[in-house]
């Protein structure tokens, strides 16, 4: 397990060194692509923005009135009975709906009970380990006009289930 | 759908609140978080723009057209209905790649372009075969480097905000192997009802 913590810190510098070498050796203007593609990051990051703002406020509506709270307690007994801890639960249930919203929960997570603990960790696992099924078949299916959608959705939801129960059982043996 | 869980977080908050007292909370809550969630998309930019950057270099140094060479033969066998030779092949395994990377606005394109052909094939208004398999993998997500998270990682001092990378790819690969075997088992039962 040490083992994966390791090529995680590993992973991201020898990708850079392997695009810049690559780059060179095909003598491709590097520095003028970078600065074109960066551009787009930041046309990302401000329209993140107002998903982030409206997602974050109404969660911390919902946690600072203590109903957060009231609800984790409530269907705690039988997550627990599952292993899922209560708190990732409206992760788990928005993330296959909207991937800008399950970002601002995923933020609110991490903020909460911090980035390196247990529930940040997972939070951040997940968010990165499933897309946004409703949004994919919707995007997908509508620009090519198809009414019928099969069982399309079933095969969608159901991968996400396996993929977030997935993260859950990983993140408890790399770092529980 | 992501409509009403969102009214109703705030509106039963604010509910709650009336009940429980906590009505100060809720007040400061607005005001705060909708700050901290300003300050979060600045900081953002900084990696987003370094990786998309990075990203760019590797697309026009043909990085991405050598990994779609590596993957053809997985890709053939996994959308049987497509002749092998079917321009349908290459803007899926463009769109492959380019979600591997995080390339999302880059993957798009290339996946509609993918349907495209795929409705051509099949030439009705109904899903096909390949078309939910597509659509499956699409859904269980590819991505090797999950820029986004690393970000909000950094944002609240994380020790190490990479070393989630290495469990996010076990998760999406198990997930992306799911999704396969769950639509080849729902493929193999609508046949069977016919």
């Amino acid at each position: 397990m040490v083992f994966i913590t390791q090529v995680s810190l590993w992973i991201i510098p020898l990708f850079i060194m392997i695009v810049l070498l690559v780059g060179t050796w095909k003598k491709v203007p590097s520095y003028e692509l970078f600065v074109e593609g960066g551009k787009e990051g930041v046309k990302i990051a401000f329209s993140l923005l107002p998903f982030l703002v409206g997602m974050i406020v109404a969660i911390s509506i919902f946690r600072s009135s203590g109903a957060l709270d009231a609800l984790i307690g409530l269907i705690s007994p039988l997550l627990l009975f599952f292993g899922v801890p209560p708190e990732i639960v409206p992760l788990a249930l928005i993330k296959p709906i909207s991937g800008s919203a399950a970002l601002g929960v995923t933020t609110e997570l991490i903020a909460t009970h911090g980035p390196d603990s247990f529930i940040g960790r997972l939070a951040s696992t997940m968010q990165g380990s499933t897309d946004t099924t409703l949004y994919i078949l919707t995007v997908y299916f509508g620009a090519v006009g198809i009414r019928k959608m099969g069982y399309a959705l079933k095969v969608g939801l159901l991968a996400d289930l396996v993929a977030i129960i997935a993260a859950i059982v990983i993140v408890t043996l790399v770092f529980g | 759908m992501v409509n009403l869980i969102w009214a109703f977080m705030a509106i039963i908050g604010i509910v709650y609140a009336m009940f429980n007292g906590t009505m100060d909370e809720v007040n400061k809550a607005v005001f705060e978080s909708a700050n901290e969630a300003v300050t979060l998309s600045i900081g953002l930019i900084s990696v987003l723009v370094f990786w998309l950057g990075i990203m760019k270099i590797a697309e026009e140094a043909g990085i991405l057209r050598g990994l779609a060479k590596i993957f053809r033969p997985i890709v053939v066998r996994l959308f049987p209905e497509i002749p092998k030779d079917h321009p349908a092949i290459g803007y899926i395994l463009s769109n492959i790649t380019a979600n591997m990377f995080g390339l999302g606005n880059a993957a798009t394109p290339m996946g509609i372009k993918a349907m495209e052909q795929m409705k051509q094939l099949s030439g009705s208004d109904e899903a096909s075969r390949s078309m939910i398999t597509f659509l499956a993998i699409n859904t269980s997500s590819l991505t090797l480097i999950p820029t986004t998270v690393i970000a909000i990682r950094m944002q609240y001092d994380s020790m190490s905000p990479t070393e989630i990378v290495g469990t996010t790819i076990l998760a999406t690969m198990i997930g992306t192997l799911s999704a396969i075997i769950i639509d080849r088992l729902f493929y193999y039962q609508s046949t069977r009802r016919k």
